[in-house]
């Protein structure tokens, strides 16, 4: 059985390492905060300029001046703090953020991904993404293996414009976990019940597959 | 102390023209100028250059402008959540210039900082980098982005003196500090006006010399563009 959005969350989850500052991306990567590993602790930062975000507000404690990313309403933890964009991007771009999750449209064997732009139908803007996977050390990126069409988005060569060049490590989708490698993806896991030659039939890029695959620990 | 404090929204405009470019602090409808933007959607100045993270939503923050078609062009990060918007780019009616949120903030501080421009990883190997001299520091390429001003700078904070000191409130902080320092003449508006020296210096995050007028104003209605709630148990 393919993943469902919150499965790909929670795989995507056992990737946290203790001690970390984590920023999540919005769509699937906004979920993996439900699934943080216990005795791990990290920090969630959002680049509107928060470090230290918590779950969703209870119902009638909204505050419309603290707000995620994805301007959704928010919590802190305690130890949170809050500062201006700049700082927030200086944390980023200085690499002081460890791990970087975020959605895509496509993603190529170099570590290419696009998802900020389709020319002519949807123009939204990159907001935050150009600078996170410039500089970020590690990025993980949440997403399906194929379209509704059924066609491949884990690619040779992105072809709708890039958002970044050679930067991210590892992909996690309905299908599979696959590392960027010198020489494509290296397919790690697959997920339960799915078998490596549908994996294969959805995947465009060169697939490095060594001896047994395992299946997906969810 | 100079006083900057300004008791009319009239007054807090004064100057503004047609053709201007203008700085607007806020994330999403969070921290925005919500006073001075409503009063600048009364007035007939055209031909606008607006820089700001996002633009608003159909009826409300810089959706006022853009239904008046008062802006030109928008420089932003993100421009999602904005029908009017959309179609205004899409017929080639509106310029937009889409560049990388941590470049836009920091183009901003920039500005302000007497910086002209700097190099960034971000943006590298994708079209933001268009045109844009690339140079490798520590092995790695850099784009050349440079600083960015405003003729009008128009930024909300929760609290203020009539000093122009500023003291933002959670994340309605974002971009208002580092445009409060690139504009030529910055209008800051707040919740709340204290006489100076009732706000404690030590927690003040802008520093009135990037003030040149403050209003308090009345009223904030502070949209809340996405509202996420958990579920007691």
């Amino acid at each position: 059985m393919a993943l469902d959005k919150k499965q790909i969350a929670q795989r995507i989850a056992q990737e946290l390492e203790h001690n970390t500052y984590i920023n999540l991306g919005i769509g699937i990567p906004t979920l993996v905060a439900n699934y943080i590993p216990k005795g791990i602790d990290i920090e969630f930062q959002s680049e509107n300029g928060v470090l230290g975000m918590g779950s969703f507000p209870y119902e009638g404690e909204e505050d419309p001046d603290m707000i995620n990313a994805g301007k959704q309403t928010i919590t802190t933890v305690p130890g949170a703090v809050l500062f201006d964009s700049a700082i927030s991007f200086a944390m980023i771009r200085g690499q002081h953020v460890h791990l970087t999750v975020l959605g895509a449209m496509e993603v190529s064997e170099n570590g290419d991904i696009a998802n900020w732009k389709i020319p002519g139908k949807m123009v939204k803007g990159m907001g935050g993404a150009m600078d996170l996977v410039a500089s970020a050390e590690n990025i993980i990126v949440a997403m399906m293996h194929t379209n509704r069409a059924g066609e491949s988005k884990i690619l040779k060569k992105c072809t709708l414009p890039i958002t970044g060049v050679k930067c991210i490590n590892k992909v996690v989708t309905n299908l599979a976990v696959l590392a960027v490698v010198d020489k494509g993806f290296r397919l790690l896991e697959r997920a339960p019940g799915v078998s490596i030659t549908e994996i294969i039939e959805a995947t465009e890029a060169k697939l490095i597959i060594d001896g047994e695959v395992p299946e997906m620990q969810l | 102390m100079i006083n900057k404090e300004v008791t009319t929204i009239k007054k807090a405009i004064d100057g503004v023209e047609s053709g201007m470019t203008f700085m607007f602090g806020g994330f999403g409808l969070c921290g925005i100028p919500e006073k001075a933007i409503e009063a600048l959607a009364k007035l007939n100045i055209f031909d606008l250059t607006c820089i700001s993270n996002n633009a608003g939503v159909d009826n409300f923050g810089l959706g006022l402008l853009l239904k008046r078609k008062q802006i030109k062009k928008m420089i932003s990060s993100y421009v999602g959540e904005n029908a009017e918007f959309e179609k205004q780019m899409l017929s080639a009616e509106l310029e937009v210039d889409l560049i990388p949120q941590g470049s836009l903030a920091e183009r901003c501080r920039a500005g302000g900082a007497g910086i002209p421009a700097f190099f960034t990883p971000a943006g590298y190997g994708t079209e933001v980098a268009t045109g844009k001299e690339i140079r490798e520091y520590n092995g790695k390429p850099h784009i050349l982005e440079t600083a960015l001003t405003a003729d009008f700078a128009f930024v909300k904070a929760w609290k203020g003196d009539t000093a122009g000191n500023l003291i933002f409130k959670g994340t309605a902080r974002n971009f208002n500090p580092l445009m409060a320092m690139a504009g030529k003449i910055t209008v800051a508006e707040v919740e709340e006006l204290f006489p100076a020296g009732e706000l404690d210096p030590n927690q003040i995050h802008t520093a009135g010399i990037f003030v040149q007028r403050i209003f308090q104003g009345e009223k904030y209605e502070k949209r809340i563009e996405q509202r996420t709630v958990r579920i007691r148990e």
